[in-house]
Parts: C-alpha cells; sequence; structure tokens
C-alpha cells in the first residue's frame, strides 16, 4: 500500500489495466496456493511412516486387504503418475471413494454440508453482529471499564477453548433451564423454528472466539481512524455519533476487520469440526471425526481440500473487491 | 596523558526488582503466576493427586465431589482429581515442545529465507500453502495417517504452527536487512553465518518470545481438541481433551467429568495468553496479535 500525491479519482485506461493486472496476480498466486495444498495433502498420505496402504488398512487388517487397497488407490504406480492421475480427478471433481462405505467422497461430502454450511454461516453473521459494535464501542471509550471489560472478555474468548464453552452452555442452558435442545440439528428446510432452537447454543459456541478475534481487531483500527481530524470535524458539524462511528470511521478502518474476518474462517472452520461434535450435527465435521476412527483417509483428503479451497477463495474474493472499492490499495 | 579522552561510562540504569514489574504489569504476574504453579503441579503431581489416576473402582463410578474424592470419579471410578492433575503434565509438556520446536524451525528457516532471495520465493509458497489448511483438519489427517503417541501429537500441531513463525521471522529479516548496521556488517567482511547470528537473530528475539507464546497457548488448546475428537494422546494417558471426551456421554449426570478439566485448561490457556499480552506491551508494542 502506497500512498502518493493525491490523485484526481478517475479511472482512466491504465488504471483500470494496472487494476485488472493486480487482480489476475490474485488469481494466479491462489492456483499456486492451491497446488500447494493439494501437494501437501498428496505428499502426506506417502511421507507417512510405512506402507499408506497398510496406514488405511488398519491394525488388523490382512494381506489381501492391504493388497486390495493398494490396487484400489493405485499405490502401486510410480509416484509422479500417481500425482498427475490424482489431480486430474481432483479437477474434474472426483475425490475418491470411501474406503469404509465405497461411496464416492464428493456426494457424502454434499449430504452433509448442509448443516456445516448453516452454523458457519450463522455464527459469521452473529459474530460479525456482536463484534463489530462491540469493538467500536470499545476504541470510542478507550480505557473506560467498558473498554476493558471487552478486552478481557476477548482475553477470555481467546483461552477457553470451543468444546469447554460449548459444555458450559449444555449444562447450563438445556440440561439444567431446559430452555434449548441439548443437541441434534433439525433442518431449517423442514421447521424454520426448530432449526433456530438447535443451532443457538453451537453457534453461541462457535462465535466466541470469532467474536473475541473481530473485537480485537475492530478497536485495534478504529483507535488508529478515530482520533483523525475528519472526525472531529464530522462531530463539529453536529453528525449524530453513530453517524460518525459507523459512517465516517468504520469505512476506513474495515480493510484491516474484513481482512481479519476472512482470515478467522481458518478459525471457523476448524472449530465447526468440534462444534458438530458436540451437539452431534450431522455436518462434515461429524463426517471427518468418524473418518478418523475409521482411518478413512480418501474422506479426510477430500474435507481437507473442499475446506482450504472455500477459505483460498473466501480470501480471494475479499482481496478483490476490496482492490475494486479502496483506491488506497489500488496506488 | 591519553591522547584521546576515555568515553564517558554511560550511567548504568537503575535496576528494578521484581516486585516493581509485576505491579506495574498485574495481568503478567497473575500469568505468570498461574503458569508457574501449573508448572509445580505438572512436576509434583504424584504428590499432590491423593489417588493413582488409573486405578479403576467400578463400585464407587459416578460419585459427584466429596471429601474424599474432591472432583468426583468418573464412570469407572477413577478419581478426577487425580486425573486432572496429572493431565497438567500432557497439555504443558505439549504446548512448551511446540512452542520450541515451531521457534526453532521458523527462527531458521525464516532467517535463511529473509536473506536468500530465491529460496525465499519457493518457501513463501510452500507456507502459503500450509496457511491456507486449517489447523485442527491438518493436525487430524497426520494423526490419522501415524499411531496414536504423543510425539505424533506435537508434530501434527508443530507443522500448521511453522508458516506463521516463518512469516514473522522473515518480516524482521527483510526490514532488517535494509539498515545501515548490515551493510557496514557485509563491507567489513563478514559472512553471510555472522551477519545472521550476530547482527539479525538477536533483534528477531522480542517478537519471536511473544509469538512463540501464542503458538503454546495455541497448541495446548489443539492438543486438547484432538484428544477430545479422539485423534490425540492416546486414551491410556489421561489428559483433559481424553478425559472430557469420556465424561461427554455423562453429560446429563455428572457435570464435574467436564467441568473440572475444562476449567484447568482454559485456566493454563489463560495463563499462557496473559502472560503473552504482557510480554508483547513490554517488547515489541507494534506486534498485532494474529493467533488463529
Amino acid at each position: 500500500m502506497r500512498r502518493s500525491a493525491p490523485r484526481p479519482e478517475r479511472c482512466d485506461g491504465a488504471d483500470a489495466a494496472a487494476m485488472l493486472g493486480l487482480i489476475l496476480r490474485r488469481i494466479g498466486s491462489t492456483v499456486i496456493v492451491m497446488t500447494v495444498v493439494a501437494l501437501f495433502v498428496f505428499a502426506m498420505l506417502h511421507l507417512a511412516p510405512g506402507d499408506p496402504a497398510a496406514v488405511i488398512a488398519g491394525d488388523i487388517a490382512t494381506q489381501e486387504d492391504i493388497a486390495r487397497i493398494r490396487s484400489k488407490l493405485g499405490l502401486d504406480r510410480p509416484l509422479w503418475e500417481q500425482f498427475l492421475v490424482w489431480l486430474g480427478h481432483i479437477l474434474t471433481g472426483d475425490l475418491g471413494r470411501s474406503i469404509f462405505s465405497d461411496r464416492p467422497v464428493v456426494e457424502l461430502i454434499g449430504q452433509r454440508i448442509e448443516p456445516t454450511l448453516a452454523l458457519a454461516t450463522t455464527t459469521m453473521l452473529f459474530s460479525v453482529i456482536v463484534a463489530v459494535p462491540l469493538g467500536i464501542f470499545a476504541a470510542w471509550r478507550a480505557g473506560s471499564w467498558v473498554d476493558r471489560l471487552v478486552m478481557s472478555f476477548a482475553v477470555l474468548g481467546f483461552s477457553v477453548p470451543v468444546f469447554v464453552f460449548a459444555y458450559v452452555l449444555i449444562i447450563v442452558f438445556a440440561v439444567n433451564l431446559k430452555w434449548l435442545p441439548v443437541m441434534g440439528y433439525v433442518s431449517f428446510r423442514d421447521d424454520f423454528g426448530g432449526f433456530v432452537r438447535s443451532i443457538a447454543l453451537p453457534t453461541l459456541a462457535l462465535g466466541v472466539t470469532y467474536i473475541a478475534l473481530i473485537a480485537r481487531i475492530t478497536r485495534a483500527s478504529m483507535l488508529e481512524v478515530i482520533h483523525q481530524d475528519y472526525i472531529r470535524t464530522a462531530h463539529a458539524k453536529g453528525l449524530a455519533l453513530g453517524a460518525v462511528l459507523f459512517r465516517h470511521a468504520l469505512k476506513p478502518a474495515s480493510v484491516p476487520i474484513v481482512t481479519t474476518i476472512g482470515i478467522g474462517v481458518a478459525l471457523l472452520i476448524g472449530g465447526v469440526v468440534v462444534t458438530e461434535s458436540v451437539f452431534a450435527i450431522p455436518g462434515v465435521g461429524r463426517l471427518t471425526v468418524d473418518a478418523i476412527l475409521r482411518r478413512d483417509y480418501p474422506i479426510i483428503q477430500g474435507v481437507i481440500l473442499i475446506f482450504s479451497g472455500i477459505y483460498v477463495l473466501i480470501n480471494l474474493v475479499i482481496d478483490i473487491v476490496y482492490t475494486l472499492l479502496d483506491p488506497r490499495i489500488r496506488y | 596523558m591519553a591522547l584521546v579522552e576515555p568515553l564517558p561510562v554511560a550511567e548504568p540504569v537503575p535496576q528494578r526488582g521484581i516486585a516493581f514489574w509485576l505491579r506495574r504489569y498485574p495481568t503478567v504476574a497473575a500469568g505468570l503466576v498461574i503458569l508457574t504453579l501449573m508448572v509445580l503441579v505438572a512436576v509434583f503431581a504424584p504428590w499432590i493427586a491423593n489417588a493413582d489416576p488409573g486405578q479403576i473402582n467400578p463400585r464407587n463410578r459416578l460419585r459427584p465431589p466429596s471429601a474424599t474424592h474432591w472432583f468426583g470419579t468418573d464412570h469407572l471410578g477413577r478419581d478426577v482429581f487425580a486425573r486432572a492433575i496429572y493431565g497438567t503434565r500432557v497439555s504443558l509438556f505439549v504446548g512448551f515442545s511446540v512452542a520450541l520446536l515451531s521457534t526453532a524451525i521458523g527462527l531458521s528457516v525464516g532467517l535463511v529465507s529473509g536473506f536468500l532471495r530465491r529460496l525465499d520465493a519457493v518457501v513463501m509458497r510452500v507456507m502459503d500453502g500450509l496457511m491456507a489448511i486449517p489447523a485442527i483438519l491438518l493436525a487430524i489427517a497426520m494423526i490419522s495417517l501415524s499411531r496414536a503417541s504423543i510425539r505424533t501429537v506435537i508434530v501434527a500441531i508443530t507443522i500448521p504452527e511453522i508458516p506463521r513463525m516463518v512469516r514473522l521471522v522473515r518480516s524482521v529479516v527483510l526490514t532488517l536487512r535494509e539498515q545501515l548496521f548490515i551493510d557496514a556488517a557485509v563491507s567489513l567482511g563478514a559472512g553471510l553465518g555472522r551477519i545472521l547470528s550476530v547482527h539479525i537473530l538477536p533483534n528477531t528475539l522480542a517478537p519471536v518470545v511473544v509469538q512463540a507464546t501464542y503458538v503454546c497457548a495455541s497448541a495446548i488448546i489443539i492438543e486438547a481438541i484432538l484428544s477430545f475428537l479422539g485423534a490425540g494422546t492416546p486414551p491410556d494417558i489421561p489428559s483433559w481433551g481424553n478425559m472430557m471426551a469420556e465424561g461427554r456421554t455423562y453429560v446429563l449426570v455428572g457435570w464435574w467429568l467436564l467441568l473440572f478439566p475444562g476449567l484447568f485448561l482454559s485456566l493454563v490457556v489463560l495463563a499462557v495468553n496473559l502472560l503473552g499480552d504482557g510480554l508483547r506491551e513490554t517488547l515489541d508494542p507494534r506486534l498485532r496479535r494474529a493467533n488463529l
């Protein structure tokens, strides 16, 4: 981010070309990142100690089982050939088959993706709605007891693991007060009220760390803006406090906030796996945990590829949108 | 009579006692005190625990907290207090090991890659790829491919933590290498090894120590999560994650099975985080928190 002399706010040809170049470079680096991810996932199976076929087959497998798995996964062919074939399959949307159930991994993940996406979306919305005003308020009243309270909460949010907080919520709200169901998931297509009640505690549990993260960065980046002259001007000309904070101050402070929300998706994805396990939500996280116990590596591999893809894509979109919207990044 | 006046010796900075420092930074003090207590608990576990953590007693199962069993007993009649005390060992061992390992690897890779442009391009692409994989999933994948042991858990948690450390070290190196004192060292004929070890390394230590505490906190959380999911510390070793995994079936009848290990876990992570925040404020106010 280079700040040069003020330029007229006009999109001329050279400017558009520079922007396009920037976007193309971002897309290019995303492709490289995903290739590296694929290489990792592939290499992991082959770098693991011992014969991968034997590892996947488990401790009680016979020689025939191991041989069957080896030829099924193509592990008897040269390594580079395996990688190219495997990469070709992935690019055409084929993530292999589950060793346990012999069903395509894409199909298994597809069946389970709805609760996972629902939980991730509600958590993200909830967290942003709670955390951004909290952070703004803390920055506006920096040093006050409110600020200290919000910041202490943030440290606590980083320190209490998702599943510990989840069980506190379950014991208080589900077991003792009996306000909400202990576990399970109701699809929003079947019963919206039931969906809200089943997703409330998981959202709250999963949201805590994310809220802490976003509130902290919101406070920090608001503090950098809030003492600038134009904010004082806005105050002085009699604008409402809400308008000053949310419109004038939040906008320039939003780049690090949105970037952090994007990076935090990685945290959210890890948390989803745990939260689904605690609340017995039949999503991709549960699929993954079941796959660990059965050593069903193709499923784990598929989940990693899809989640990393989603993560990288979200961050790419954020980057591109900001390149388009924020002139400070373009120059 | 000396031809050159000797330079005036700087007045020694008055040494401030630990008491002053602790009063100035109460959060660091709190973190330090809790963490020290926990380390002592881990070291002296056999003397603190009043029961054998593995002792099964089926007639005494699922008893609530009482005078004989402070934290109650679990589904096999084992003493929850003893198990929670012994669990401190696993968590602290994993946390400290991961922090040390990822610091060592991050420092060496970051230092070299910050100085060698060609290598840097490759290393950074690898790190970007590694960072795109959610840490817990990466650890799960690695553990599902190898036999369960504490060592596997440590390796599986360390690898996802490496990229952030490498990036941090590299960014410090990149700003340092443009500075005059490095040019001076180069023109005096210092080799790469000397520049890195004498001129660059000491300057990276402050941010690295801060980052290492955050890595330690996140490693303790990830170990507990992995154990809780059944992909971590072998189930015969008492760890807080394992205890909660076993206790989850009894959430309706035995809150103490989940509460106490969860409390210990949160307390240790809180202590490490407080320490990290305090160190950051004292050592490097510019370092932004990036603990994901």
